[in-house]
């Protein structure tokens, strides 16, 4: 299991970007930040992720913290994203190219992903889940999993919600 | 009295390094609880500065030269808080029945002035050395922020006299004992600045173990026209209520010459 997680982060992480790939299957997840109504509101830390059955981490797809701050201060509270951080956070060094990205303000937001750079194309058929993780300074964390079963091609698209740092969140693969 | 105005100024750089921090860093008490029933009445109090609600995880919050307000309405100077790494500790013994109001008020300073071409930044409690311009200063840029921190506690019967306010600065006013709150039960409280009602004035109540919860669940209550309020909570917890004036400021630094309020308190919330 432990070789098998090192292969899968090597693939997400450094898989270059020009596919050879006849028929490339592009995974884009949509996720909604709601506008609350709170004291203070800071941008939330975000982390995207798809997780085999055995909850093990298939692919890094995005990390969203402060990434503006000098010094690489903002890297700080990456942590506050607890789950992405005992799966995926504690071994790898920020930032991520093609995954770390900004924060985003509350509304709904697209992001696309090519398979061959995520390792999607190489994705056994089975069970998976889509993870979107937020944390909120002064706020809350949840944790949003949208289950697919992935045939190994084709086209699929799914949907779960959460309560309070995220609304709706979709995937789509075609 | 010198040992005093010390204590005071390092209250408030305590206090200080709160409103000015990038960081959502706030400071709350904690109290054992908010009802002692006993012959000999004691509680002990925690106080700290961190980011997780009630949470010890940053800096303590002094607690030397916290007030005790007793239900007669008289007022002692808190001493023997013990100061640890990420918390302030301190047992207060309550000898009277009643109501008493434990609070932190302090007037903190920040700004800057212009001396030999050279622009400098201060911060400081009010009247304290680090809040003090020197002679010759110009372009003189000060914005004061009066901030008050406080929690409850009644030793055996609840009553009134420590519940009065002080008609400065934001305060709330208790109609309802804040040392008798159950949830789904009407919590009534009024708010009001320098001695005035606060009409559709907003405040935030925050539920504890955010940690273990996961979502913040902030409740946020507006006073009427009147700058009175009627809410309820809907589960029991220890909760931190924060207000702020004006509460339309933005994050940062406080525009020159504003004069800003804050106001925090830590109720118990017991069930039914």
């Amino acid at each position: 299991m432990k070789l098998s997680n090192a292969l899968s982060r090597s693939l997400a992480l450094t898989l270059p970007l020009a596919s050879s790939w006849a028929v490339a299957a592009d995974l884009s997840v949509r996720f909604d930040l709601p506008q609350l109504n709170v004291a203070e509101y800071h941008k939330p830390y975000v982390a995207i992720w798809i997780e085999r059955a055995d909850q093990s981490i298939a692919s890094n797809l995005a990390v969203l913290y402060d990434v503006k701050k000098k010094d690489n201060a903002g890297e700080k509270w990456v942590k506050d994203l607890r789950t992405w951080w005992r799966k995926a956070g504690r071994d790898v060094t920020l930032p991520i190219d093609g995954v770390s990205g900004a924060t985003r303000a509350a509304g709904s937001h697209s992001m696309s992903f090519n398979a061959a750079r995520n390792g999607l194309d190489k994705l056994p058929a089975g069970e998976y889940k889509l993870v979107v993780e937020a944390a909120r300074e002064a706020g809350g964390r949840e944790l949003v999993k949208v289950p697919f079963n992935w045939a190994g091609k084709g086209k699929l698209a799914a949907t779960a919600s959460g309560k309070e740092e995220l609304g709706a969140v979709s995937l789509q693969i075609q | 009295m010198k040992k005093h105005a010390m204590k005071l100024a390092a209250l408030g750089l305590a206090l200080a390094s709160l409103s000015m921090s990038a960081q959502a860093h706030r400071g709350w008490l904690l109290p054992s609880t908010s009802m002692v029933e006993a012959k000999e009445a004691w509680v002990t109090l925690d106080g700290a500065i961190s980011e997780g609600l009630f949470e010890f995880h940053h800096v303590p919050l002094r607690l030397d030269g916290l007030t005790i307000t007793d239900p007669d309405g008289a007022t002692t100077q808190a001493t023997g808080a013990v100061l640890g790494k990420y918390r302030s500790t301190l047992d207060v013994r309550l000898p009277k029945d009643g109501t008493y109001r434990l609070a932190i008020v302090s007037n903190n300073v920040f700004g800057s002035y212009k001396l030999n071409g050279e622009t400098k930044r201060f911060r400081g409690a009010e009247g304290s050395p680090g809040a003090q311009i020197p002679a010759g200063a110009t372009d003189v840029e000060t914005s004061t922020t009066h901030s008050r921190l406080e929690t409850f506690v009644s030793a055996n019967s609840t009553s009134e006299g420590a519940l009065k306010p002080s008609g400065v600065g934001l305060e709330l006013v208790p109609v309802t004992n804040p040392t008798d709150l159950r949830a789904g039960e009407p919590i009534r409280f009024r708010f009001q600045l320098d001695g005035k009602p606060l009409a559709n004035f907003p405040f935030s109540m925050v539920p504890g173990a955010v940690k273990y919860r996961g979502t913040l669940g902030e409740l946020r209550f507006n006073t009427d026209a009147k700058g009175e309020v009627s809410f309820t909570v809907p589960a029991a917890n220890m909760y931190w209520l924060s207000a702020k004036y004006p509460f339309e400021a933005g994050k940062g630094r406080a525009e020159p010459g504003v004069r800003r309020y804050t106001y925090a308190a830590t109720l118990e919330v017991l069930p039914q």
